[in-house]
């Protein structure tokens, strides 16, 4: 880094601020599905936060995001108002989808957030599509597409990385790498689990990153959009994560091993960067107060979602067709 | 260059139509196996790729890539006009349109639409295998978010095109392979942009209803033509576009005859034809003089030998009998 280090503390507690947005969020998610305000199933991103952090910090105002039913955090990220995050959680009128969308399918187009996916795989082909379109538009927007390690043996993704890769189309693919598809270890379901190696065989550019560290993710993507900007095609990140809770909540976590969790928790996002930060000289004050803001914003969501109205089920027929 | 009316195929309709929207909608392009440089395995797409260029491209033998792109680019405000060569393909890849493209405007409230059109074509003819023969539109027809249409005229396989490809919603348009050059007709390549709905009736008649769809309406009028010589006057509707659905034209049809015959080619059993029965039970049971009547292939697989498939594909005779027995 040639920054100079008050610059570097200012812009790496920035990160630590979006990480923890998205960290208390889910936190405060978990809370209220136990409690029964959100129902259904809900897939939080705890620990996987770094990943969406790291690539929309190097985003344009132009560049769209396609992600996966884990994906509040790269709604987050995008810019989604938290409000309208929890609000579509709780089926109220004021949610990003008025409702429609619940947990696993929300969107948020007005912030770059062209939605989560609840069909494993399914969002790249469409991702690819967006991309196509930036080519006829003459628009230098590049799209995200964000899977998981399990959506790797999708054949979606597959015939979508092929597609992108035959047409140069600007795209980059981010494999969160959690190391689980749900609940089995994804090692047991591969026999190489380097799937950065997949992109290479498909003539990808392809490589492996630290996913629990912000600024090695913003690296990466940052190189990849500007080749897929000059025309280079797509990139391939596989970004190395872990997610530090059940595939949804309720899962009673039966395949993780003794320590599993003790371990991973030394190393994720939010207990890293904290280290650094500290090791570096920066007062614990400082991110104490970063921590609080964060809560009071989260609290402060929280509310406004619970005293919008409900969204109106007369209007639950509305927008099939134009 | 195809003039703006005289006789044509209904896959020199097909082109024309294509060949229109790309003139007209800047934001159309056309994609899928083998259509740009060869043109289209049918030849529904041949001369496009040198008229306009890279806005017409072959695709890899990805039905999930070719659909999902076409998903990606509408929501970006495109008009992709995607080929499954054969409707059976479409099978490999009906997570996009049934989980991705009918739900974007619905779950974001109008906020994203995905206004593309999928042209595909269906139906056994002889040496067909029982994997490049099926009839799939009730399938489609299910889904809450897409529009079907089935041309069976010269006409409408150039009007129903325009059509899909303006409407702002995804639409599957189901060709057929049997019609695309079974015979010149004239037709009007041009004129106003239609809106994607309604059934026309193909012959007036008094006695009895006759609802069909796709390359099965010519073995319809066949079998009115009998009946006429039997002295009974068939109403033949050609119902063009499964959804949205015509009931006003149906519904005028059946308080007229009061009785009706449903001829299709896919099987019967959870057929679209089982809708319009009881969507005419549901609504029209006491105006009705005798027991609906459908009629299309039964429950089996097709068979590739011609002889087979005679034996399970209504014919006009098997149409006119049907029609006998609602007249009883």
């Amino acid at each position: 880094m040639t920054t100079n280090r008050t610059d570097n503390h200012k812009a790496q507690l920035d990160l630590l601020r979006k990480i923890l947005r998205i960290r208390i969020f889910e936190e405060r998610v978990l809370q209220l599905r136990l409690e029964g305000f959100i129902v259904g199933s809900v897939h939080l991103c705890i620990g996987q936060e770094a990943i969406p952090v790291g690539t929309c910090a190097v985003l344009g105002p132009q560049d769209v995001v396609f992600a996966t039913y884990r994906g509040h955090g790269w709604a987050i990220a995008c810019g989604t108002p938290l409000e309208a995050l929890f609000a579509e959680l709780m089926g109220r009128a004021t949610g990003t989808n008025g409702g429609r969308a619940g947990s696993a399918y929300l969107s948020a187009p007005d912030y770059r957030f062209y939605g989560e996916n609840s069909i494993v795989g399914a969002g790249a082909p469409i991702a690819v599509g967006a991309a196509l379109a930036s080519r006829y538009q003459g628009s230098n927007r590049v799209v995200i597409s964000a899977f998981g390690d399990g959506a790797m043996n999708q054949g979606a993704v597959h015939e979508a990385m092929n597609f992108a890769a035959a047409f140069d189309l600007p795209v980059v693919f981010i494999c969160e790498n959690n190391r689980y598809s749900e609940l089995t270890l994804t090692a047991r379901m591969v026999r190489s689990d380097r799937f950065y190696e997949r992109a290479v065989a498909l003539g990808i550019p392809g490589q492996r990153v630290d996913g629990n560290d912000p600024e090695a993710v913003m690296e990466a993507v940052e190189k990849a959009l500007q080749l897929a900007r000059q025309g280079g095609g797509p990139s391939f990140i596989e970004a190395m994560t872990a997610r530090l809770v059940g595939h949804y909540v309720g899962d009673p976590e039966t395949y993780r091993a003794p320590g599993e969790l003790d371990a991973l928790r030394k190393v994720e996002p939010v207990a890293a960067l904290r280290e650094r930060l500290l090791a570096s000289g920066v007062p614990r004050e400082a991110i104490d107060t970063i921590e609080a803001e964060v809560r009071l914003e989260v609290d402060t969501a929280v509310k406004a979602a619970l005293a919008a109205p409900l969204a109106d089920p007369a209007a639950v027929r509305e927008h099939l067709y134009g | 260059m195809v003039k703006d009316s005289g006789q044509y195929y209904y896959v020199e309709a097909v082109n024309a139509a294509l060949r229109r929207v790309l003139e007209e909608l800047p934001n159309t392009i056309v994609f899928g196996e083998d259509v740009g440089e060869p043109g289209g395995v049918f030849g529904a797409t041949r001369g496009l790729r040198e008229l306009f260029g890279d806005r017409v491209f072959d695709t890899p033998i990805s039905e999930t890539a070719i659909l999902g792109a076409a998903v990606g680019a509408a929501m970006m405000g495109m008009r992709p006009i995607a080929e499954i060569m054969w409707i059976d393909f479409i099978l490999v890849a009906l997570d996009q349109l049934v989980n991705q493209a009918a739900n974007i405007r619905y779950i974001s409230q109008g906020r994203l639409t995905a206004p593309l059109t999928v042209r595909t074509q269906q139906g056994a003819l002889p040496g067909s295998c029982a994997q490049h023969s099926q009839c799939l539109e009730a399938i489609l027809a299910h889904i809450p978010g897409l529009q079907v249409g089935l041309p069976a005229t010269v006409q409408d396989a150039y009007d129903m095109l325009v059509a899909a490809v303006y409407s702002d919603d995804p639409t599957i348009i189901i060709e057929s392979r049997g019609l695309y050059r079974r015979f010149r007709e004239e037709a009007t390549l041009a004129g106003p942009v239609q809106s994607v709905g309604g059934a026309r009736v193909r012959r007036p008649g008094s006695d009895v209803t006759l609802v069909t769809w796709g390359a099965m309406l010519y073995n319809a009028l066949e079998a009115a033509d009998m009946l006429s010589n039997e002295g009974a006057s068939v109403e033949v509707i050609d119902l063009r576009w499964l959804v949205p659905f015509d009931a006003e034209t149906l519904a005028s049809s059946l308080l007229k005859t009061g009785r009706l015959v449903i001829a299709h080619e896919a099987n019967v059993f959870g057929g679209f034809g089982a809708e319009v029965a009881a969507w005419a039970a549901e609504n029209f049971l006491y105006a009705l003089e005798a027991p609906i009547k459908r009629i299309g292939v039964p429950h089996c697989r097709i068979p590739a030998a011609p002889h087979l498939q005679a034996a399970l594909i209504p014919s006009a005779s098997s149409i006119a009998q049907a029609i006998r027995e609602a007249l009883q």
